[in-house]
């Protein structure tokens, strides 16, 4: 593969990336300005919290006039991103009233990264591991437990795993039940809740992509030089595996931040995820806006990078076009 | 040319007898017992896991759908009380009375879940049909029409770089609870991967010989996307939507979980599991989670085994 790497234009990569960054900067304005935009239709109580019935009008106009909402959009909206490329995401109301939404993000990143790094990590050991083992038992009963093991994944709603995990696994292996930094123990299951989504899905895609493969003519190649199975599917067959993952990689890499919703909140685990759902229960709007500008400019950013890696690792893409036509 | 002339001139005619017209033999050699969706049905019932989904979720449906019907149903959203005391019936084991127990404020659990089982199957339906054929149309339109491509597909990029959980929880959040603020923010964005999956089928399927034939001789685009392109593309088509109604239903579960869901008065499968879940530590009282979480598991399975055993089937290179 690697000897194979040429380009024929040297400018083709930097066109490409430059290009798509342009229109990843392109679609993360669109949203964040429809983002923002959509948050100022919600009704003005919303910014008073329980203080509502207290305030008289003057004082609830002085409120309002003080966080700038009363100005017309546009000028709201170039506050935004003046503030925006300050790095100001605002300030919280109602979660943590006053305090900047920077402050009240920063010490949960570690958590979320902590826990995501980990899932991450055992999705993929466990997840090429399983495909691999299955694509070579083919057919027998470790292939039929991986499928059934895929097919209840995939279908079945996580909240409903996640909790029966957490309800049984805490119970009999005697592991506390909420997240407890100076219990090492109890970091254990969050994470490995977290990867079983990811070893279904490395799994499938691994397991097909072996079937597949193994009767291509460089693995008979391979074989007749007289290399092992086990070097064959190591050497040759997972190298080549990795070249479409490389594509959801930096995306997985960076919603590791963004936390995982269900597991921060079950486990009680102080990250991002569990943020925005006190955000959301708690109505508390600039909080709410700008966590779900950091996921989606994670999103956005994550796809980008990862068309550029795809571009770089894998020769054959044409850097023409991002759709090709079949 | 000179030399075959003599050759010619020695075969005479007589060697020849004319074959007469045999019907048999001609049926024989034009015949194939071969039919589309037979050979789809054929393949779909060799596979036992799939028949046995089918009827789970058949006998589900049919239950679902005649359930309040039945005799000594209660009302899921009444409150029981005790007859002597008027107390309220609260937490009550599953048993004789009370097949699945009652609630924490006294609601049966039986009637709550079947009502949820309902609520929940059609908002699934509802988005699973919007977001088949709105992704149908506009990928078929996106992948027939050239002078249309290059437009759909700079606005798919941007939609597509969209993280739909994210406009979904923003529309619930924004709306006022109900199921149409449900179904809304399910359909926003959820056609998008449909119609792009549709254009490159569409594209595969649009410059072959017939298609070309047919508009030579003049067929309107709208007829040919209707009666030649689309007909093959039936088996992707019900795959998508039998996927896509596990992913509403964990649409559902999801927004429910993180506050975002219906009313308690509209009994839903993600509302029971989410009151389940407060009073799960209570090991006497967990099977208010448990038969949610069966319901849950037992119809989201069933559609997906059914949605991919068909769509192997209905592929006619496993068909023999």
């Amino acid at each position: 593969m690697p000897t194979t790497r040429q380009r024929t234009s040297s400018g083709g990569l930097f066109a490409y990336t430059l290009r798509r960054g342009l229109q990843s900067l392109l679609t993360v304005f669109i949203v964040l300005t429809f983002v923002f935009l959509l948050m100022r239709l919600l009704p003005m109580e919303g910014y008073f919290g329980d203080a509502y019935d207290k305030l008289t009008l003057a004082q609830r106009n002085a409120i309002l006039d003080s966080m700038g909402l009363l100005d017309p959009w546009y000028i709201q909206l170039k506050n935004f991103y003046v503030d925006l490329s300050q790095g100001d995401l605002g300030t919280s109301i109602i979660f943590r009233p006053q305090v900047p939404i920077t402050e009240i993000i920063a010490p949960k990143i570690p958590y979320s990264l902590y826990f995501g790094l980990a899932a991450l990590t055992l999705s993929l050991s466990f997840g090429l591991l399983m495909g691999v083992m299955q694509a070579r038992e083919k057919g027998k009963w470790f292939d039929n437990f991986g499928s059934a093991y895929v097919v209840f994944i995939n279908a079945v709603p996580a909240a409903v795993y996640f909790l029966f995990i957490q309800l049984y696994a805490t119970h009999y292996l005697k592991i506390p039940i909420l997240f407890d930094r100076a219990r090492p123990i109890s970091w254990i299951l969050p994470a490995v809740s977290m990867s079983l989504g990811g070893i279904a899905s490395y799994a499938l895609w691994m397991r097909r992509f072996m079937v597949d493969e193994l009767n291509r003519d460089y693995i008979k190649l391979a074989r007749a030089k007289g290399l092992s199975d086990t070097q064959v599917m190591f050497k040759h067959v997972l190298r080549n595996a990795f070249v479409p993952m490389a594509q959801h990689l930096p995306t997985t890499l960076l919603m590791t931040i963004a936390g995982s919703l269900f597991i921060e909140s079950l486990y009680s685990i102080p990250g991002m995820g569990g943020l925005l759902i006190d955000a959301i229960s708690r109505q508390d709007n600039p909080l709410v806006q700008a966590l779900v500008l950091i996921y989606s400019t994670i999103g956005v950013f994550g796809l980008f990078l990862g068309d550029v890696l795809m571009a770089v690792i894998d020769p054959r893409i044409k850097l023409v076009k991002r759709e090709g036509a079949r | 040319m000179l030399s075959r002339e003599p050759v010619l001139q020695e075969i005479s005619p007589d060697l020849f007898t004319l074959a007469g017209y045999d019907q048999e033999a001609a049926e024989r050699t034009g015949y194939s017992d071969y039919s589309y969706w037979g050979a789809t049905l054929g393949k779909f019932l060799q596979s036992k896991t799939a028949v046995v989904a089918l009827i789970v979720l058949g006998v589900l449906l049919i239950f679902t759908v005649i359930q309040p019907y039945l005799p000594g149903q209660r009302d899921p959203n009444v409150i029981n009380l005790n007859q002597e005391t008027f107390r309220q019936l609260r937490n009550v084991r599953p048993g004789a009375d009370f097949w699945f127990g009652t609630n924490s404020i006294g609601q049966d659990l039986w009637a709550r879940v079947w009502r949820g089982t309902r609520t929940s199957l059609m908002i699934a339906l509802l988005v699973a049909t919007w977001n088949v054929t709105l992704g149908i149309i506009v990928g078929a339109i996106w992948g027939y029409v050239r002078r249309l491509d290059r437009v759909l597909t700079e606005i798919y990029n941007v939609l597509d770089n969209i993280p739909t959980t994210i406009v979904m929880t923003l529309l619930a959040y924004m709306l006022r609870p109900s199921i149409s603020t449900m179904i809304i923010a399910m359909c926003a964005l959820g056609w998008v991967s449909v119609s792009r999956f549709v254009r490159t089928q569409v594209i595969i399927i649009r410059d072959r010989e017939y298609n070309l034939a047919s508009r030579c001789l003049g067929t309107p685009t709208h007829r040919i996307i209707t009666k030649n392109v689309l007909p093959y593309l039936v088996s992707v088509i019900m795959l998508r939507f039998a996927l896509a109604v596990p992913m509403a239903i964990g649409s559902e579960v999801f927004l429910t979980y993180i506050g975002l869901g219906l009313p308690l008065q509209i009994p839903s499968l993600g509302n029971l599991i989410n009151e389940g879940r407060q009073i799960m530590m209570i090991p006497a009282m967990r099977y208010q989670l448990i038969f949610p979480a069966i319901m849950v598991s037992l119809i989201t399975i069933s559609f997906y085994i059914i949605g991919n055993a068909f769509s192997d089937a209905a592929d006619p290179r496993n068909h023999t």
